[in-house]
């Protein structure tokens, strides 16, 4: 155990030295990032004050606070790629990843936590900035600070989980694109990503409370803005726990499947 | 069978099948062959049998597309044999267990296990933690390494600031920070220049000799090969031709020898003794029949005013090409 701990810290080093190699560029990749949320939060603004001040529980104040905290989620929810699998297997770094003798979740793992721990100090003063423009009602108790604090990390998890399953798809087909553009709508829509998940029709709020995809995004965004209850927040971090246990389990037993085609069939 | 007598590698009746799947051009093809998959059975390696004892130096030698990287690859855990047995210190490869993963190393010309943006160093940080390395042990071994490949004015820059053969030394450092008992070394001088394919030569030989570490070599410089191994193993189409000492090979398929011969004086015509390739001023180059070499050289010595003379082998490079011609028209 002490040395995975020694490893993940290593790893999780190597990614802060990275990223900070490339600091500028990040920083100018997290504020592009911002439009999409400026989008969301000025339409749903009109419409909140075209319906006398609220929609879905919502009004201005609310939704600045929630598009402003999507920023934070939005960059925890960065994962290796399902097309980063693609490269792995064409340009034969698999090969150096196989022989390694650690399982390669573990790497992406440690070494995309590293890279958050940048992300949420570029963080600060991007969210100072934007709580300055548009005046958030934002007041979280010590409560829903602690389970933000862990549900972003659980984001994290369960989509790392979901996006490696993706991935291996690469291991039978390289013609998946469509597949990831599939997922990737149905998170856009059910995650919470798009709007609040209040916004939405009755049958799809109950969808997407048994898909993991509002786990990843809509989830820690509540529960920061004071949107659930306390059972409401202990439950989302047991279905955040719930998830990453099923992610993990269907990815060990997927990768064990695709290393032995891999090994099968050749690279 | 004793643990000390117990080879370092047993490959026994060794094959391995791609399929590869194949259409005819054309749209209507392309059309068919989404209903009706067509697969080509290619034997890339086909009943390889072999044993390598514990510190040898082996060279594995074919023209491209003989095998040789698919049987690395078996050893190494990367391929799972189509038939055949593989045995790495007693481990099978294709189970890739930790413990076979920490005694092994393959050095491919593509493997890329260092950090593109940051300086070796960190690189090796990182294998440190990723093979458990005791730090003293680990700085000792990386300090060995870093001062016999003389790159210690290179481990702080940027990975990608090095040249092509930098870049590759920093590779065959990372691959051997866990030291390694078997080294599997696919064309770790390929693209580089004449003195770093000869330093990185005596690197090989050097942890060879420290370590005790057993080689399996491929290169298409036979350079590599003369320097580093007593014993060659050579495969084409997938199957040995040749498993023996590097001179046994010399001897068995050179089938003619060189010998230059400086005249004292000019008018002897040496067409008579054999086939006349080169000729500098008095200095001659004959290619005579193996065979016939000792008694041509006797009739000469005895029938032309000679000042010298010396007998040759074949380069290496001639030798390995008349074994692919054998072996093609086996």
């Amino acid at each position: 155990m002490s040395g995975l701990i020694d490893f993940y810290r290593a790893a999780m080093k190597q990614a802060i030295l990275v990223q900070f190699q490339y600091r500028a560029a990040n920083y100018f990749y997290m504020i592009g990032m911002i439009s999409e949320p400026i989008i969301y939060l000025v339409v749903w603004s009109v419409v909140a004050a075209a319906q006398g001040g609220t929609v879905g529980g919502y009004d201005a104040g609310a939704f600045a606070a929630y598009y402003i905290v999507w920023t934070l989620v939005r960059n925890m929810n960065i994962v290796f790629t399902p097309y980063g699998w693609e490269q792995r297997i064409r340009t034969g770094e698999l090969s150096a990843v196989l022989l390694r003798p650690l399982h390669p979740l573990h790497y992406d793992i440690a070494f995309f936590a590293g890279w958050k721990v940048v992300v949420i100090l570029f963080w600060l003063p991007i969210a100072a900035v934007l709580a300055w423009l548009f005046r958030p009602t934002l007041a979280p108790t010590w409560l829903e600070i602690a389970v933000f604090a862990v549900a972003i990390w659980g984001a994290f998890l369960i989509r790392m989980m979901f996006l490696w399953l993706l991935g291996l798809i690469s291991f039978w087909t390289t013609r998946v694109a469509a597949i990831y553009e599939l997922f990737f709508a149905f998170e856009l829509f059910l995650s919470g990503r798009i709007a609040p998940l209040a916004l939405f029709p009755e049958w799809a709020r109950t969808l997407a409370d048994w898909l993991p995809f509002r786990w990843t995004f809509g989830f820690p965004i509540e529960a920061l803005i004071g949107q659930l209850s306390v059972a409401g927040l202990i439950g989302g971090l047991a279905m955040q726990a719930f998830w990453i246990l099923l992610g993990l389990g269907l990815v060990l037993l997927v990768w064990r499947r695709a290393v032995q085609r891999y090994t099968a069939v050749g690279g | 069978m004793n643990a000390a007598t117990e080879p370092a590698i047993l490959v026994h009746h060794l094959s391995k099948i791609y399929e590869v799947p194949e259409r005819d051009p054309g749209l209507l093809a392309a059309v068919r062959s989404l209903f009706r998959r067509r697969v080509r059975a290619i034997p890339a390696v086909t009943d390889v049998s072999f044993t390598i004892q514990p510190g040898e130096v082996v060279g594995f030698l074919g023209p491209n597309g003989a095998g040789k990287t698919t049987t690395l690859k078996m050893l190494s855990g990367l391929l799972h044999p189509t038939a055949g047995d593989v045995r790495v210190f007693g481990y099978i490869p294709s189970r890739r267990e930790p413990a076979f993963l920490r005694r092994i190393t393959l050095v491919m010309g593509n493997r890329n296990q260092l950090q593109w943006d940051l300086p070796a160093l960190d690189s090796f940080e990182l294998l440190r933690a990723i093979y458990r390395l005791p730090p003293a042990a680990f700085r000792a071994t990386r300090d060995e390494l870093i001062d016999l490949l003389e790159v210690g004015h290179l481990v702080r820059k940027p990975v990608r600031n090095l040249s092509l053969g930098e870049r590759m030394k920093m590779e065959i450092i990372g691959a051997l920070l866990h030291r390694p008992q078997a080294l599997f070394l696919d064309e770790p001088t390929l693209g580089l220049d004449v003195t770093m394919q000869r330093r990185i030569r005596a690197f090989v030989a050097e942890y060879n000799r420290r370590t005790g570490a057993t080689v399996l070599l491929t290169s298409h410089y036979m350079a590599d090969v003369e320097a580093l191994c007593r014993r060659v193993i050579v495969i084409h189409h997938g199957q040995v031709l040749f498993d023996g000492p590097l001179h046994d090979l010399v001897d068995q398929f050179a089938a003619y020898r060189k010998l230059i011969v400086t005249l004292s004086e000019s008018g002897s015509d040496l067409s008579r003794f054999g086939e006349v390739i080169a000729q500098d001023g008095l200095r001659y180059t004959l290619r005579i029949p193996k065979e016939t070499a000792p008694a041509v050289t006797a009739r000469l010595l005895a029938e032309a005013p000679v000042a010298d003379v010396t007998v040759e082998e074949p380069p290496i490079d001639d030798v390995i090409e008349q074994v692919f011609a054998v072996g093609m028209s086996r």
